[in-house]
């Protein structure tokens, strides 16, 4: 195989695991700091992809429809973290995959109703829809570096965000020891709802983002939410670094797996995890913040 | 609550999801049993994914029998329903409810290979009639074909067998197959590696995605790489639409030309003119000059108000197929083996063009070359003219 195609794979892979990481840094941050396991988050991403192409068409402008679109997310996550999640957060694993699971048919049939079942196409902004020549017959599109920029600079602002703002400081505070916080005065639901909203809204993103690449379609959150479990558990759970690696891993796993061995392509990402776990059964990172 | 402990219920948690796939049974139920009237049971998907295929299936049954005054055969037709939900882990339940509780005379279903595989087993055993619209798994009219068992749609493999000679008559001598790693993509990599070979072409490589994933830029770089004359795929739906767009993104559309069978069925609004110029062998498709053809799409239309497209007309033969056999009996549905041999000798008038049945109740079928011109699947000529399936281990062949 040659270089030049071994090092286009390699960013295909990384690509890849970008976009994967900012669907799974919401689940785990979410898991991290409220315990919830939410298997809805799938459906965050494909209400994303469906907010970029309906609003996109109502607004004319792809930018004006995902600026909207990230505000009725945010909406949406508060709402969401009032009326059902807040009371997950004490209870058993059970009930919270019981109602998220819940919540995954509820947001399907919500899809059917509002935008049908077609397959809906998201026309690449034309101030990025042109292409790089890599060799005399591929290019590659301008949209997926900017995709891959996009995921680069929210991994920084989460990083900065929870590290070094006073807000950070209270999310890890909060994660540690919620009742502690409380006492010392912080208004931790209030906390709650945001870290929350931010989970949403995260998928939902990764989702707007890749819906010109995607397309939007039923079902598709449930593909990326297997995926990103896989993540989250290599990654370590809770660990936002964690998420980070383990995508950045999924995806040249696949994406070389897919090259190498396209008899068993799809088993990759499955061997990666066992010889992961059998190494390290904690993941690879632990949680940074506790 | 310390970390490893955590984690250990995460886990937990995940295989939770697994199971808990089994609470969402909910299925609509239409009418009840008593009267004389003939009950037709559908199981086909009325919800997720291949919800509109389930849908255009049962539109073109319906619209046959109405046409036929809501009578076949001088009795009158209840419909049942269930959702298959395309899940084959409920194929048994879902295929039970129609056989056990609702003791239907006839079942239709489904689209989903492995919904249709769950159901075949049953229907082998209990010996009811089985119409399969859609689902193209050799089996159900291979090793496990059944004299109670029919097929209207077609085989994966004899979709797209015929397309390898077309691909190498126009001088494209190498080819890449691509699909996804499923058995009906399996199925299809058969008959185009089978149809290619047999006139001299040759398969470089064969890629292959996990199902049902859509990341497609690992494939696509290494077909960049390998240069071949010709890319043949199987995808469909969704996947068929992304997998359109990321060719053309990545500079492959224009210099190696990308065959398929059903890639561009269902997807043309979504793609845009990504899909201009993909040519496809399938069983169906757009301005077929075919007088049935004219008048099924105008009826259609005119009584679902929307465009049929090949699931309507399989529903539609299935309700052929079926009324071939009743009108043999006289309307006497206790005389299976009556309507079995009708049927078996059924020529059917179909929109996409006379066909008949072969030994293994699978269609005998021109299969059509077709080629996207705007928002058409336009057919430009026939690849292979009254193709059979090869039936692999059936016995009734």
């Amino acid at each position: 195989m040659e270089i030049n195609s071994i090092l286009i794979q390699l960013l295909n892979g990384i690509q890849y695991g970008l976009l994967l990481f900012l669907v799974a840094a919401g689940l785990t941050l979410v898991f991290g700091i409220m315990g919830v396991i939410n298997l809805a988050h799938g459906s965050f991403y494909m209400i994303g992809a469906y907010l970029a192409w309906s609003l996109a068409e109502l607004a004319g402008s792809f930018w004006v429809g995902i600026a909207i679109g990230i505000v009725l997310t945010i909406i949406l996550g508060m709402v969401l973290e009032v009326v059902f999640f807040k009371h997950l957060y004490r209870r058993d694993h059970l009930y919270q995959v019981l109602m998220t699971y819940g919540l995954i048919l509820i947001f399907e049939d919500l899809r059917s109703v509002l935008w049908g079942n077609d397959i809906h196409g998201v026309v690449i902004p034309e101030l990025l829809n042109s292409s790089i020549q890599l060799t005399e017959n591929l290019t590659y599109p301008m949209y997926r570096f900017f995709v891959s920029a996009v995921c680069i600079a929210i991994a920084i602002g989460l990083y900065l965000t929870i590290q070094r703002t006073r807000l950070g400081m209270i999310i890890r505070a909060g994660a540690t020891n919620s009742e502690m916080t409380q006492v010392l005065g912080v208004n931790i639901k209030l906390i709650h709802a945001v870290v929350f909203s931010i989970g949403v809204s995260l998928a939902a993103i990764a989702g707007m983002v890749a819906s010109p690449i995607s397309s939007a379609y039923p079902n598709m959150g449930t593909q990326v939410l297997i995926t990103c479990f896989v993540i989250v558990v290599i990654g370590g759970i809770g660990s936002v670094w964690g998420a980070l690696a383990g995508a950045l891993l999924i995806g040249l796993a696949d994406t070389f797996g897919n090259v190498f061995a396209p008899e068993y392509s799809g088993l990759s990402v499955f061997i990666l995890m066992s010889i992961i776990l059998i190494w390290r059964p904690e993941g690879l990172f632990k949680r940074s913040y506790k | 609550m310390d970390y490893s402990n955590k984690r250990r219920q995460f886990i937990k948690g995940s295989a939770l999801t697994i199971a808990s796939g089994a609470f969402s049974g909910l299925l609509p139920r239409f009418g009840n049993a008593q009267s004389s009237k003939i009950k037709v049971g559908f199981m086909l998907p009325y919800s997720g994914t291949y919800a509109n295929l389930g849908v255009g299936i049962e539109n073109g049954f319906r619209l046959f029998v109405q046409e036929k005054g809501g009578k076949l055969a001088g009795r009158e037709i209840e419909f049942i329903r269930v959702d298959d939900e395309s899940d084959p882990s409920k194929a048994t339940d879902n295929a039970n409810k129609l056989i056990l509780r609702d003791k239907v005379d006839l079942i239709v279903g489904t689209v989903h290979s492995g919904v249709a595989m769950g159901m075949v087993k049953l229907t082998r055993e209990a010996g009811i009639l089985h119409i399969i619209p859609n689902a193209g798994a050799a089996a159900a009219t291979g090793a496990l074909c059944s004299p109670n068992i029919f097929r209207t749609s077609f085989t994966n493999w004899q979709a797209i067998y015929p397309l390898g000679k077309h691909i190498y008559s126009k001088g494209q001598k190498t080819a890449v197959w691509v699909t996804w790693k499923y058995g009906a993509g399996d199925e299809a990599g058969e008959g185009f590696k089978e149809g290619y070979i047999s006139v001299g072409g040759k398969v470089i490589k064969e890629l292959a995605i996990p199902f049902p994933s859509m990341e497609f830029q690992s494939v696509l770089t290494e077909i960049a790489f390998l240069k071949p004359d010709a890319v043949a795929c199987f995808f469909a739906g969704a996947a068929g639409a992304k997998f359109i767009k990321d060719y053309a993104a990545a500079g492959l559309k224009g210099k190696i030309p990308l065959y398929s069978s059903f890639l561009t069925d269902g997807v043309l609004d979504a793609v845009g003119t990504d899909a201009e110029g993909i040519e496809s062998t399938a069983h169906y498709g757009d301005s077929l000059q075919i007088k049935k053809d004219k008048e099924f799409r105008i009826a259609y239309a005119k009584a679902f108000k929307m465009q049929p497209d090949a699931f309507g007309v399989q529903g539609y033969d299935s309700a052929q197929l079926f009324a071939i056999g009743l009108d043999a009996v006289k309307g006497d549905i206790s005389n299976k083996a009556g309507m079995i041999v009708a049927m078996e000798n059924a020529k059917i008038d179909s929109p996409r063009g006379v066909w008949t049945m072969s030994k293994a109740h699978n269609p005998v079928q021109d299969i059509y070359l077709r080629r996207v011109v705007g928002k058409e699947n336009k057919v430009i000529g026939i690849a292979h003219k009254a193709l059979a399936d090869h039936a692999r281990g059936c016995k009734m062949t």
